[in-house]
């Protein structure tokens, strides 16, 4: 492999100098639009700066902006002999590897259209996409993706040639349709020796068109079938603009390339803002050694799922509480303190004392900053989330230790920017603003509708779903719900379809409420109901550890669970949570409707093994509602109790039946400040 | 790293020859008149119940035991009674039933440790890690790096082995093995205590290693089915004496090892 690096190497210093002055002076002419003429402008403003690297056998082998564009330019020549197309498509399946993010930039210099494919899906599931994208050419990382695809092969009956990146294991494969990389660069290398050659690949570049397809994105699809999102290049530049021109990246910056190129995220942080902003692309050795080759490259710009923050905090704790009694108590003595200053410091607010600034930069010196070390973020600029909604928590620690963390609200259909966090405007609960040039409006059924300039052409060969998707004034419909807050902050809810509708034509999310209500340690899960009903009304399961060391320091005597759950004193205890929830409702727009009446706690705990979860621990409404259908009836015909036996299916797989006499209380509603009207987004 | 005086072998010769071997230990008979070859470049499998001799076998053809009668060629030339690290020398390199590596050290410096046979600067150079040791030490690490590659094991390039499961110290030892570039390796159940996951990724490491390197492999092993998947012929033993000898399909359907796996009614 490392011979592989070599040979571009030297080839560059003979071969490609001469191929690399004409292709420059024609690039500069026209604006560059697409993503290979970007590319060759970079080779041009910065040819000596490291575009790309990738760590190999052990070491962080690296290539410059020239190097990349010689590679590409001789790549797309070799696509051609291959017989790809302007037009024609091509499947992109791996891990994020320099070549793959090439062999799109290759594919677009000829025109063709670049598919990635995420690298985990099944046979099946990538034969579905393969086939669906009519695509005829597919570049492979290795072995385990040739194997996929060839035994989907008899389903792809328009694809012709498979290229692959890592040669292991391949040596014995039947080679007259298989070929690697490495070999179809070096036939292109050969061809543009030749000066005609030359000015003819160079011509390519040139026929592309802004207004051309750049790339079509499957959606994972988690209901149906994967829907192909085309995109134009114009909206993937433009995309990719909004965000580099608002956290000012430039090729200083450095990035991780991990999450799957399939993805949009992945499509325009590691691809589009690379070559449009010229900041290096760092790809991992392996999925495995990410913590390490994180922590090496020292990224400046971050991006990660939740559950990424999330599990290297675990970690963190769980490794802290093996640590010597002294760093663990200077540990969590420095962290409660930056989890009250660390923030404001972050956001720069007035109002932090001269000695709390004191304590956090000791603190920072002997915590803070060897943590951000251990995470690879000390030289973060900014970092985003999205994806899914974070723990407030998680977020705020790592605000609270100096990490410029930010959300983002985004969606395939949009080339990602829909709504971001300005600097200042930072919050957990909310999305933040409305990303520069996208204009946000709310359905009346509570539906995020966005329009901005990367917003996508169409599903491929789905004009039904396009239609369905994109209203004719060019918004999209985004599928969630959420409102404005009075910030101007986008408040994310629930998907559209799982919110209800209350008699009155109130809104119902009902995960809103519930996530609302388990902010509280007390209360553990809580399952409300209300769509079509005249009101909302609740169960609420209470924490036992919470809920049973609150009993102990006030004294309240309880023998079992179901005898904590019915105590009056307990009762007032969530009495108090949920008017603080009501409250809350009440204060934002088009949620007061949504104020709970009616509540009870159960007197068991919701469980998997009775079916009232799904293993992953979300609730089970539907079941729910059967199961304890009594109980709900009672919710709604205003008796103050009511009498419920379930069955439950103990831990060694016996079952028995629980009985019991549930108290329900009644709430009172807040007035709801501003009646049922729709805060416009501002520009 | 063949040494000049031994003649060019390609696929097919006879590697290694057992010839009528047997092994005494006192009174207990380990080996009764073994007879059986390797040839080159193939896989071949060493099987039989507990007991039969097998781990004996692979000891006395990488020197650790010597014979008390037959002989074992290797390459043509008889091998004399010889210490251990004299065979690793002559291209034999081995794995052990029981994992044998340095628990505290990291998996890069366990397979480095299987790359010093191959080093040749002297002591006072390696003590100074400088000049021709720095350009070897180079060198040698960029080979354990394609062999760390291959066995895809570079998330736990600096862990203490001690600290892996049982199934990635496995592949740490196939690694240092593999650093030895061994023309014969010998691999004592290599999957045994493994999970399926681990047999499947072991097995594909096998036939990459005989593939891609063309190193002959000797095995021994009790998984029936990967046995019977990966090898090119099969040699059986039976309380110390071989019973059955042939290609998998041949063996699978003897009726002797058959009576010796499923027991007999006498």
């Amino acid at each position: 492999m490392r011979q592989r690096k070599r040979s571009h190497a030297a080839h560059l210093s003979e071969a490609g100098r001469p191929g690399r002055l004409t292709s420059l002076t024609t690039a500069a002419d026209a604006r560059a639009d697409t993503f290979p003429k970007l590319l060759a402008r970079n080779a041009r403003l910065r040819p000596k700066r490291t575009a790309f690297r990738h760590k190999d056998l052990g070491i962080w082998q690296s290539w410059t902006w020239g190097e990349v564009h010689q590679i590409v330019r001789a790549y797309a020549r070799g696509l051609q002999t291959l017989g790809l197309k302007r037009g024609g498509k091509i499947a992109i399946i791996g891990y994020n590897r320099p070549y793959l993010y090439w062999t799109i930039c290759a594919a677009q210099w000829l025109g063709a259209i670049p598919i990635p494919v995420y690298a985990d899906s099944v046979a099946d599931e990538m034969a579905y996409v393969l086939a669906h994208a009519e695509v005829t050419h597919a570049a492979v990382q290795d072995q385990e993706q040739v194997d996929k695809i060839l035994s989907v092969s008899d389903q792809l009956p328009q694809l012709q040639h498979v290229l692959y990146d890592e040669q292991k294991g391949l040596r014995d494969y039947d080679h007259s349709r298989l070929h690697s990389i490495e070999s179809i660069v070096e036939e292109g290398r050969a061809r543009l020796a030749d000066a005609q050659e030359a000015a003819a690949i160079d011509l390519a570049l040139q026929e592309g068109r802004g207004s051309d397809l750049a790339i079509i994105l499957y959606t994972s699809g988690t209901t149906g079938r994967p829907k192909g999102v085309m995109l134009t290049s114009d909206a993937v530049i433009a995309a990719a603009e909004i965000g580099c021109d608002f956290d000012k990246l430039d090729e200083t910056d450095e990035i991780i390339a991990y999450l799957p190129i399939a993805w949009v995220g992945d499509h325009i942080f590691s691809y589009a803002q690379a070559i449009l902003s010229g900041l290096c692309v760092n790809c991992p050795e392996s999925p495995e050694t990410i913590a390490e080759d994180r922590r090496e490259i020292g990224a400046t710009y971050v991006f990660a799922p939740p559950r990424v923050f999330e599990s290297m905090l675990t970690l963190t704790m769980v490794r802290i509480e093996d640590a010597g009694a002294l760093k663990r108590r200077m540990f969590h003595f420095f962290i409660n303190h930056a989890n009250k200053v660390g923030e404001k410091i972050l956001n720069k607010e007035p109002g932090v004392g001269a000695w709390d600034r004191l304590l956090w930069s000791i603190g920072n010196v002997l915590v803070y900053a060897p943590l951000r070390n251990r995470f690879g973020m000390t030289r973060v600029k900014v970092g985003y989330t999205a994806g899914e909604a974070i723990g407030p928590e998680i977020f705020r620690f790592y605000r609270s230790i100096g990490v410029n963390l930010k959300q983002l609200y985004g969606q395939t259909e949009a080339s990602v920017y829909i709504t971001m966090q300005p600097n200042g405007e930072i919050r957990a609960d909310t999305v933040g603003r409305p990303a520069p040039q996208v204009e946000i409006r709310i359905a009346d059924n509570g539906e995020v509708l966005y329009r901005s300039p990367g917003v996508f052409v169409g599903y491929y060969k789905d004009d039904e779903k396009t239609a369905e998707t994109k209203t004719p004034d060019g918004f999209v419909h985004s599928g969630d719900a959420g409102f404005f807050d009075q910030n101007g902050h986008l408040k994310i809810i629930d998907r559209a379809k799982d919110v209800g509708k209350m008699r009155d034509g109130a809104l119902f999310p009902p995960k809103y409420v519930e996530n609302k209500l388990k902010f509280y340690p007390n209360i553990k899960e809580a399952v409300c109901f209300g769509d079509g009903r005249d009101h909302v009304a609740a169960f609420i399961n209470i924490d036992l550890v919470a809920v049973s060391n609150w009993a102990e320091r006030n004294g309240v005597t309880y023998a079992s669970y179901q005898e904590l759950a019915g105590h009056p004193l307990v009762y007032d205890m969530i009495e108090k949570h949920v008017d603080e929830v009501n409250r809350s409702l009440s204060s934002e727009p088009r949620m007061g409707g949504a104020q709970i009446r009616r509540f009870l706690i159960l007197h068991k705990e919701l469980d998997a093994d009775d079916g009232e979860l799904t293993r992953t621990q979300k609730v089970r409404r539907g079941f729910i509602a059967e199961r304890y259908a009594p109980l709900i009836n009672a919710l709604y015909d205003g008796s103050s109790e009511a009498d419920i036996s379930t069955e439950v299916t103990f831990e060694d797989g016996r079952k028995g039946v629980i009985s019991a006499r549930v108290k329900i209380r009644d709430m009172k509603p807040y007035p709801t400040t501003e009646p049922g009207s729709v805060l416009e987004a501002a520009e | 790293m063949r040494a000049p005086d031994h003649p060019v072998m390609s696929k097919g010769d006879v590697l290694l020859a057992v010839e009528n071997v047997s092994l005494g230990f006192g009174g207990v008979r380990a080996l009764t008149d073994v007879s059986f070859d390797i040839r080159k470049s193939e896989i071949r499998a060493i099987i039989g119940p507990n007991g039969a001799g097998k781990t004996s076998m692979l000891n006395c053809i990488n020197g650790f035991y010597y014979p008390t009668e037959g002989r074992i060629t290797f390459k043509g030339v008889k091998r004399p009674k010889m210490r251990p690290y004299v065979a690793a020398r002559g291209g034999i390199a081995r794995t052990f039933q029981n994992v044998a590596l340095f628990k505290s050290m990291s998996t890069l410096d366990n397979i480095m440790a299987g790359r010093s046979i191959k080093m040749h600067s002297n002591f006072f150079w390696q003590l100074f890690r400088h000049g021709p040791a720095m350009k070897e030490e180079v060198e040698h690490r960029r080979f354990v790096e394609e062999i760390i590659d291959f066995l895809e094991i570079q998330h736990i390039r600096k862990t203490p082995v001690g600290r892996l499961p049982y199934g990635l110290q496995k592949r740490v030892e196939l690694g240092r093995a593999l650093a030895m570039e061994p023309e014969l390796l010998l691999l004592d159940e290599p999957m045994a205590g493994m999970n399926l996951e681990e047999k499947e990724d072991m097995s594909r490491f096998i036939l990459e290693v005989n593939q891609q390197y063309g190193t002959t492999i000797a095995l021994i092993e009790h998984d029936m089915g990967v046995v019977m998947d990966l090898s090119d012929r099969v040699v059986v033993l039976e309380y110390g004496r071989k019973i059955a000898d042939g290609t998998p399909a041949e063996v699978k359907n003897d009726q002797r090892v058959i009576d010796a796996y499923l027991g007999v009614a006498h």
